[in-house]
């Protein structure tokens, strides 16, 4: 009889493959972990195609093929597969119960899910099927002296970090945002196992019911990778001071930023809010300008390594966040800075 | 229709006592959650078109009270508050637990639950699908728009660069963003009347026949360690001046952090 390995899952959470790296970087995190308690790295994979490379898949299905090689490449030593035409799309309910009845049958110590949208959704469901706890979006991963997940989560807006434990019920679950660990390179000589899971009899219908997708790529670079951001509140003035943001950002080589009033004035795109209901950004460093740091704001951009805010106010919370707070005029010190910039860069 | 709100701290810097970890909320004042707010409006929005009733629930202290005296103002039916020291502590998933009780109790016969997507204190976005599941109802999550007719809905949402059109029957949950169900203002003689008149249902672990082992902090399964401020080891320089002077001094100090991040160097050319 073999003892069965004390296994870390990742769910092969594969929809824009080449923008979305999050399952690839917590293969890489997993890996880490499963040295530590001697335990092996399992991809789940739900869908249809997605073991064979087919050139004109990309064009047939947004989607992408040949992920179960590709997860093996980047760290999984196992890939539970189940791949049928009924699971072409995402689909919530029908995901939910795979993974569940999957989990209750082969017991990982861990599952791991990316902060996608649809990881966002799909892991409180699992973690309530399966009876157990559910972190989110955590910032760190690691093993304490007990072999448990030590699973660290900003809290209260990204104010506060808690260290959190699932003690007692397995599997130990937590979601983690985009970017947040290393993905390691693709080494195509790794070897896997694959292990297909027949997709069950009695799966029962979605009880909701996809009408029409319409693939929506980002456009141009995204805020949520650039190095550097600058974000605009109402203290910029008006639109035509805040449109001066658009040159500094382009001498910063980052990109622009917004507040919720100022995405409603029609200064900026949504695409550029920044906030809760809007992008999560993480820059080596941020320039704040006339934000006052409303949480909504503030919540999505802790994550920032440094924050230079301008406001005219010293109190202001997003004042009180910054490594650098200048107390100026935004729109001036803007002019300012864009002056300098030029005649440093030339 | 019921719909499910959180009261949450106004402040965006909660005051924190560094000695014990835990946060002093009773300092801060409550409002209610944004989203929630905007799965308020989407209730009342669909009330407008076919008609029904609308519970709003919270589960808090009882000074969540206010944000169901704020619900009836803006046009909410009824307001039911969840409150007892018991539930103090709950986990997402003992949050959902709790308030799926309290749904089959007072409104059994409920066609659509509606939450906010996340709220802006803790942001797990995980009680809204949890609920779904409780309730063993469909569900969707970040719903940007509702269309309601008869028993079945279709909505529409981003999710992951893909705009999806979805369908399913009631009853059913949805959790809602904020953008585009964007609030109306509190009418001020609502408000009054709300606060004077209006009636709250009070309900406790016992009247909701919930085992105490269950709920609140017992009944998660996850635990806190410990909680630390990352804002704490932050220097917070201030700066002050003309913004010529200012500039000046922030090339003088941060040029290699700012020439990093941008990928040029800034010294060589000054």
């Amino acid at each position: 009889m073999s003892v069965r390995k004390r296994a870390i899952w990742v769910f092969g959470d594969y929809r824009n493959y080449f923008q979305n790296r999050v399952t690839l970087q917590l293969l890489s995190r997993a890996r880490d972990l499963a040295k530590k308690i001697d335990g092996e790295v399992c991809a789940v994979v739900f869908g249809y195609w997605t073991d064979e490379w087919v050139d004109d898949a990309l064009s047939r299905n947004p989607t992408f093929c040949g992920v179960v090689g590709e997860y093996i490449a980047h760290g999984a030593d196992k890939v539970y597969l189940t791949d049928h035409p009924r699971l072409a799309a995402y689909s919530m309910e029908t995901y939910a119960l795979l993974m569940e009845r999957l989990a209750k049958r082969e017991k990982p110590e861990t599952i791991l899910i990316g902060a996608t949208t649809f990881g966002r959704e799909f892991a409180p469901r699992v973690a309530k099927r399966l009876g157990t706890g559910l972190t989110a979006d955590c910032i760190g991963l690691d093993i304490n002296e007990e072999g448990f997940l030590l699973q660290t989560a900003p809290s209260f807006g990204g104010n506060l970090v808690a260290e959190i434990v699932t003690p007692e019920r397995r599997p130990q679950m937590a979601t983690v945002r985009p970017g947040t660990f290393q993905e390691i390179p693709h080494d195509t000589l790794r070897t896997g196992e694959v292990v297909k899971v027949p997709l069950p009899k009695d799966l029962p219908a979605d009880r909701v019911r996809l009408i029409r997708v319409e693939h929506r790529p980002p456009r141009g670079r995204r805020i949520e990778d650039a190095k550097v951001v600058v974000c605009g509140g109402r203290g910029m003035g008006s639109k035509k001071k805040f449109a001066k943001l658009f040159e500094l950002a382009e001498l910063l080589n980052g990109e622009v930023g917004a507040t919720r009033p100022v995405v409603y004035a029609d200064w900026a795109d949504h695409d550029a809010l920044v906030g809760q209901a809007g992008k999560h950004i993480k820059p080596q460093i941020l320039f704040s300008f006339g934000i006052s740091g409303a949480i909504q704001h503030t919540a999505a951009c802790n994550d920032a390594k440094f924050i230079i805010a301008v406001n005219k106010n010293p109190n202001a919370a997003m004042m009180k966040k910054a490594d650098v707070a200048i107390v100026a005029d935004a729109s001036q010190l803007c002019t300012a800075l864009i002056q300098e910039l030029k005649r440093c860069i030339r | 229709m019921v719909v499910c709100l959180k009261q949450v701290p106004m402040v965006s810097e909660l005051p924190w006592d560094p000695a014990t970890g835990t946060l002093r909320r009773e300092l801060a004042e409550g409002m209610m959650n944004p989203a929630c707010r905007a799965a308020l409006e989407a209730a009342l929005r669909i009330r407008e078109a076919e008609g029904g009733e609308i519970t709003a629930i919270t589960m808090g202290p009882p000074m969540a009270e206010e944000v169901l005296r704020e619900a009836i103002a803006l046009g909410a039916d009824r307001g039911v508050l969840l409150t007892d020291r018991k539930m103090a502590g709950s986990d997402t998933s003992v949050t959902s637990f709790t308030l799926a009780r309290a749904i089959e109790k007072i409104c059994p016969q409920f066609d659509l639950v509606l939450c906010g997507f996340a709220t802006c204190d803790s942001e797990t976005a995980q009680v809204g699908p949890q609920l779904a599941e409780e309730l063993d109802v469909p569900g969707v999550g970040y719903v940007d728009e509702i269309a309601v007719s008869g028993q079945t809905v279709r909505m529409q949402r981003l999710s992951d660069n893909f705009l999806e059109t979805l369908e399913m029957d009631l009853p059913g949950l949805i959790t809602v963003t904020t953008g585009v169900y964007i609030p109306r203002h509190v009418p001020l003689g609502g408000l009054q009347a709300a606060f004077d008149t209006a009636d709250i249902v009070t309900l406790d672990t016992a009247s909701l026949g919930l085992d105490s082992e269950r709920i609140g902090v017992k009944g998660s399964a996850t635990k806190i360690l410990n909680v630390t401020s990352p804002a704490a080891g932050k220097k917070n320089i201030v700066l002050t001046g003309t913004p010529k002077r200012i500039v000046e001094q922030l090339f003088e100090r941060f040029d290699d952090k700012i020439g990093g991040a941008i990928g040029k160097d800034l010294k060589q050319d000054k």
